[in-house]
């Protein structure tokens, strides 16, 4: 396949940056994105131009590490998954692909396609963790049975990956859905009741600190979360930040 | 120096109970004022930064990633071994203890690896408590599958993702603790050498990766948690940061470098597709539980297949043959990685590999679907004849438990696995070996620690599947606290250590001079063309099978690619900023030196074990042949200024309560 490239080049925090075009040749479509910028890379290397810059690192989908916003769709055109678990077979001999960083006011940009997002992890320091030291001599591990239908959901809450493809899509830049993830998985767990009311408050007011909107329902959110994560979550945040504020 | 391992004396099953019952510990007071540097944030790194801040000391925590959460633990997939004998099927400390040493081909500690069964336990009830969701069954209580080399059902597990929820439960501690300012984290950083300052570790120079600064951090202890050095071979299933430069630069300081020649070579990945490939993917060991591994038991019928006019599904029961079944019946697809990786190279090199380029084999799940099938419907009371019924009720079992793992093969091979078998081939996974350190985790260096897949020490030439996890979050949340406590006792009246020591300043230079004579070279090749020569030489030469012509070839080969390394390579770009070339060059540099001392260590180990596979040192039925008599202890190298001048010391390793025999899954 030969394709055209439109992909935004910015040096750093403070440029202004811009879509720089290339041209790719002999793209196989068995070729992950990834592979296909990586071969992109070498060449402008080997010119001695700058390569592109773009976050990646584990390439099967789950680090959480690779970011990028392909033709207005975070992650791409494929569902379900990362960006580097899209393959070329998605695109045809031809195409135009435009490459962008994800935008948010929570996640500047430093350089090219890479984004800060530790955003989240500051949320995650405000409240994501249940208190409890190592020490070797918690109860064991059965003495709490879980009913599996409430593991099951607090496990499928528990799979994000923490990428922010939600954020980068939702209109409003709201991290709801992955604050929702953390808040849910400790939520449905018997270990998680204890703090769960501190622990929805200081999360959500740490979101709102960093400068992420908030949820109008639209449920774009969903749909291209690589990971399926449901809005359910963010419905049970709500309840749970309701009762919490309540007491 | 002499190797001291500083193994306890006393009988096996107290030694770590007495060990812990007459160590100096700090007092909480005193810990305010200790420092302690971990560099890497996967479960042994970030385990131990979250339990050593729990208990007072003041962390500081690095990682190259843009969080700690993203570290190449998360990849993890198929469980995590605990000897809880939940299941009653004879399982215990001791079986999980013979299991890892026997596993391991007799080259592991005894004393680590027992120290390791009995903490195993501790860290499921551990991780529990953290809120980890894993797999239960209906009744509320935590399920368990089986994984290769043993006969018990001890994997704890969460669905195809263990490791991710692992990680998250350690990452959650941390930043419970990062959030109380006990941490301080440094994302986005990278070590790029160790400082030692009157013969103790006691800092590091990493560089900003954003900003390219470089920083002076001081501590009074160092402990290396960065993992293991499969990349060296360029493709494999780490992650593409995963790096051997921390280890490697504390290598260089005086800690010896261990066994570095055994590597595991995991044998169900998903196979190259082509020479654009830039890494590849694993496919859990989990599958094994329900998936047969075959291929054509006729020649004409594997090269039909190859090219495109026979369909694996068209072939007739009897024209396969399921080879694992076939040599080893009491184990049969669960053998242990090392085995089944090589029985599947030993039938494609015959000639009977399926994929076009003839190196891959089947992974096969219709009789698991129809064997779970005719379950269900038999408890549903359906008609367990209706085939179209038991093949869906059956999928439906498959996609609960390996769901995500069929995905992901979807999606790289564009084949669906539940109508047509997987193609599988092995691949580079992960590094039994790593630096030497003794009991206590202490490098050859004082101060100065490694733990998880960064250290040699648990299992041996071959580590057995679930069991990379267990070490990793023994060795930080219960083994380290311990031993560093120790050590750490002495420097109470130490006081802060000041960075602008003649030491940091040195080791800065160092440095600074290694990026500029990098970034100033003006080459006319990339990094990645440096790497992908080097990976091919080891796959080709330092591969799943080795002899002593190949290896004096391949030590040859690396060190003239090192020197065209540094003659031709380009590093464009500004070195005081965001910069993945050099961050990549200065990764290559350090592989393309240990790459050499692989197959140095390869080439002397005249003996065939684990993963480590001599040509000349194998039985009549193509096992591999160890040599007790001349090879029962661990190589650890000593830098010596190149790595063909590495000096070879010995720790000979004594089998107390395992008895050496012939390892056998017959």
């Amino acid at each position: 396949m030969n394709l055209t490239l439109k992909i935004w080049r910015q040096k750093n925090a403070q440029d202004k940056g811009q879509l720089v075009d290339y041209k790719i040749s002999d793209v196989s479509p068995d070729m992950s994105f990834l592979e296909m910028l990586d071969v992109l890379n070498d060449g402008l290397v080997e010119k001695g131009d700058e390569p592109v810059a773009f976050d990646h690192d584990c390439r099967e989908g789950i680090c959480g590490m690779c970011s990028l916003y392909i033709n207005g769709e975070a992650h791409g055109p494929d569902r379900g998954v990362t960006t580097c678990q899209l393959h070329m077979r998605m695109f045809k001999d031809g195409d135009t692909i435009f490459i962008e960083p994800f935008r948010a006011k929570a996640f500047p940009v430093i350089k090219d396609l890479v984004v800060d997002r530790s955003a989240f992890d500051r949320i995650q320091h405000a409240g994501g963790f249940i208190s409890v030291n190592t020490s070797g001599n918690t109860q064991d591990a059965n003495a709490i049975p879980i009913p599996k239908h409430d593991a099951d959901r607090a496990f499928d809450a528990a799979t994000c990956i923490g990428c922010g493809a939600c954020v980068a899509t939702c209109k409003n830049s709201s991290a709801m859905l992955f604050v929702s993830a953390k808040v849910s998985q400790f939520a449905l767990l018997p270990q998680g009741k204890v703090e769960a009311a501190e622990r929805v408050l200081n999360m959500v007011e740490q979101m709102d600190h960093e400068g992420f909107g908030n949820c109008t329902n639209t449920g774009a959110c969903e749909i291209e979360c690589p990971k399926g994560i449901s809005l359910e979550n963010i419905a049970r945040m709500n309840r749970e930040y309701f009762k919490a504020s309540i007491k | 120096m002499a190797l001291d391992s500083k193994i306890p004396q006393g009988p096996i099953s107290t030694k770590w109970t007495d060990y812990k019952d007459h160590i100096n510990l700090v007092n909480p007071a005193n810990k305010r004022n200790i420092d302690v540097i971990i560099v890497g944030t996967g479960l042994a790194g970030g385990s131990a930064a979250a339990t050593l801040a729990e208990l007072g000391y003041n962390v500081k925590a690095f990682c190259f990633q843009d969080s700690p959460r993203r570290a190449h633990s998360i990849a993890a997939q198929g469980g995590i071994n605990a000897a809880k004998n939940y299941q009653g099927d004879g399982d215990s400390t001791f079986r999980l203890f013979y299991d890892t040493v026997k596993g391991g081909d007799y080259r592991a500690r005894e004393a680590n690896v027992h120290r390791l069964a009995e903490v195993s336990a501790n860290i499921i009830d551990q991780c529990v408590a953290q809120g980890v969701p894993l797999a239960r069954e209906y009744g509320g209580l935590l399920d368990n599958r089986s994984f290769g080399g043993t006969l018990v059902s001890r994997t704890f597990y969460a669905k195809g993702q263990t490791g991710q929820q692992l990680l998250l439960g350690a990452y959650s501690a941390m930043n419970r603790q990062i959030g109380r300012g006990k941490i301080q984290m440094y994302n986005r950083h990278e070590m790029l050498d160790l400082v030692i300052v009157d013969g103790k570790a006691r800092g590091i120079i990493a560089r900003n990766l954003v900003t390219g600064e470089i920083e002076r951090h001081s501590a009074h202890a160092v402990v290396i948690a960065s993992g293991g050095y499969g990349n060296v071979f360029f493709l494999s299933t780490n992650a593409m940061g995963s790096n051997v430069t921390a280890a490697w630069k504390i290598h260089k300081k005086g800690a010896y470098f261990a066994n570095p020649c055994y590597t595991q070579i995991h044998p169900t990945c998903i196979p190259v597709s082509g020479d654009h490939q830039s890494k590849l993917t694993l496919m859990s060991e989990s599958l094994r539980n329900d998936g047969r591994i075959w291929v054509p038991k006729k020649l004409e019928d594997a090269q039909a297949i190859r090219e495109g006019r026979l369909k694996p599904t068209d072939l007739a029961e009897e024209d396969r043959d399921y080879y694992l079944e076939r040599r080893y019946p009491s184990f049969g697809n669960l053998v242990p990685r090392d085995v089944a990786s090589r029985a599947a190279k030993e039938r494609c090199d015959a000639g009977f590999g399926v994929n076009k380029t003839g190196e891959a084999v089947y992974l096969d799940f219709a009789s698991a679907i129809q064997r779970y099938g005719k379950e269900q419907a038999k408890i549903k009371h359906l008609d367990p004849d209706d085939a179209a019924l038991v093949k869906k009720l059956g999928t439906e079992v498959v996609a609960n438990k390996y769901g995500n793992l069929f995905q992901m093969y979807e999606k790289i091979v564009d084949d669906n696995p539940y109508e047509t078998p997987m193609m599988i081939y092995p691949a580079v996974h992960y590094t039994m070996g790593g630096i030497w350190v003794d009991y206590n985790l202490m490098t050859t260096i004082e101060g100065c620690y490694a733990i998880g897949e960064a250290n040699f020490s648990d299992h041996g030439a071959n580590r057995l599947g679930a069991s990379a996890l267990m070490q990793g979050l023994a060795d930080g949340y219960f083994v380290l606290p311990y031993t560093i406590g120790d050590y750490l006792s002495k420097d109470i009246r130490t006081g802060k250590i000041s960075t602008d020591l003649p030491e940091f300043v040195e080791a800065e230079k160092n440095v600074r001079d290694q990026i500029e004579r990098l970034s100033k070279n003006n080459g006319t090749h990339s990094v990645d063309y440096f790497h992908r020569k080097l990976g091919k030489v080891m796959w080709d030469k330092v591969g799943m099978a080795r002899n002593a012509q190949g290896l004096s070839e391949a030590m040859e080969e690396i060190k003239a690619i090192r020197e065209e390394f540094y003659r031709d390579v380009r590093v464009p770009g500004d070195v005081n900023g965001f910069n993945q070339e050099l961050e990549k060059a200065l990764r290559v540099a350090d592989f393309l030196e240990l790459g050499e001392l692989f197959a140095k260590d390869a080439l002397h180990r005249n003996e065939s074990c684990g993963g480590h596979f001599r040509e000349e040192y194998q039985t009549e039925e193509g096992e591999a042949q160890r040599d007790d008599v001349n090879f029962a202890y661990v190589a650890a190298w000593e830098y010596k200024g190149d790595p063909r001048e590495a000096v070879l010391h010995k720790e000979e390793l004594k089998f107390e309560n395992v008895k050496l025999v012939q390892r056998s899954y017959k």
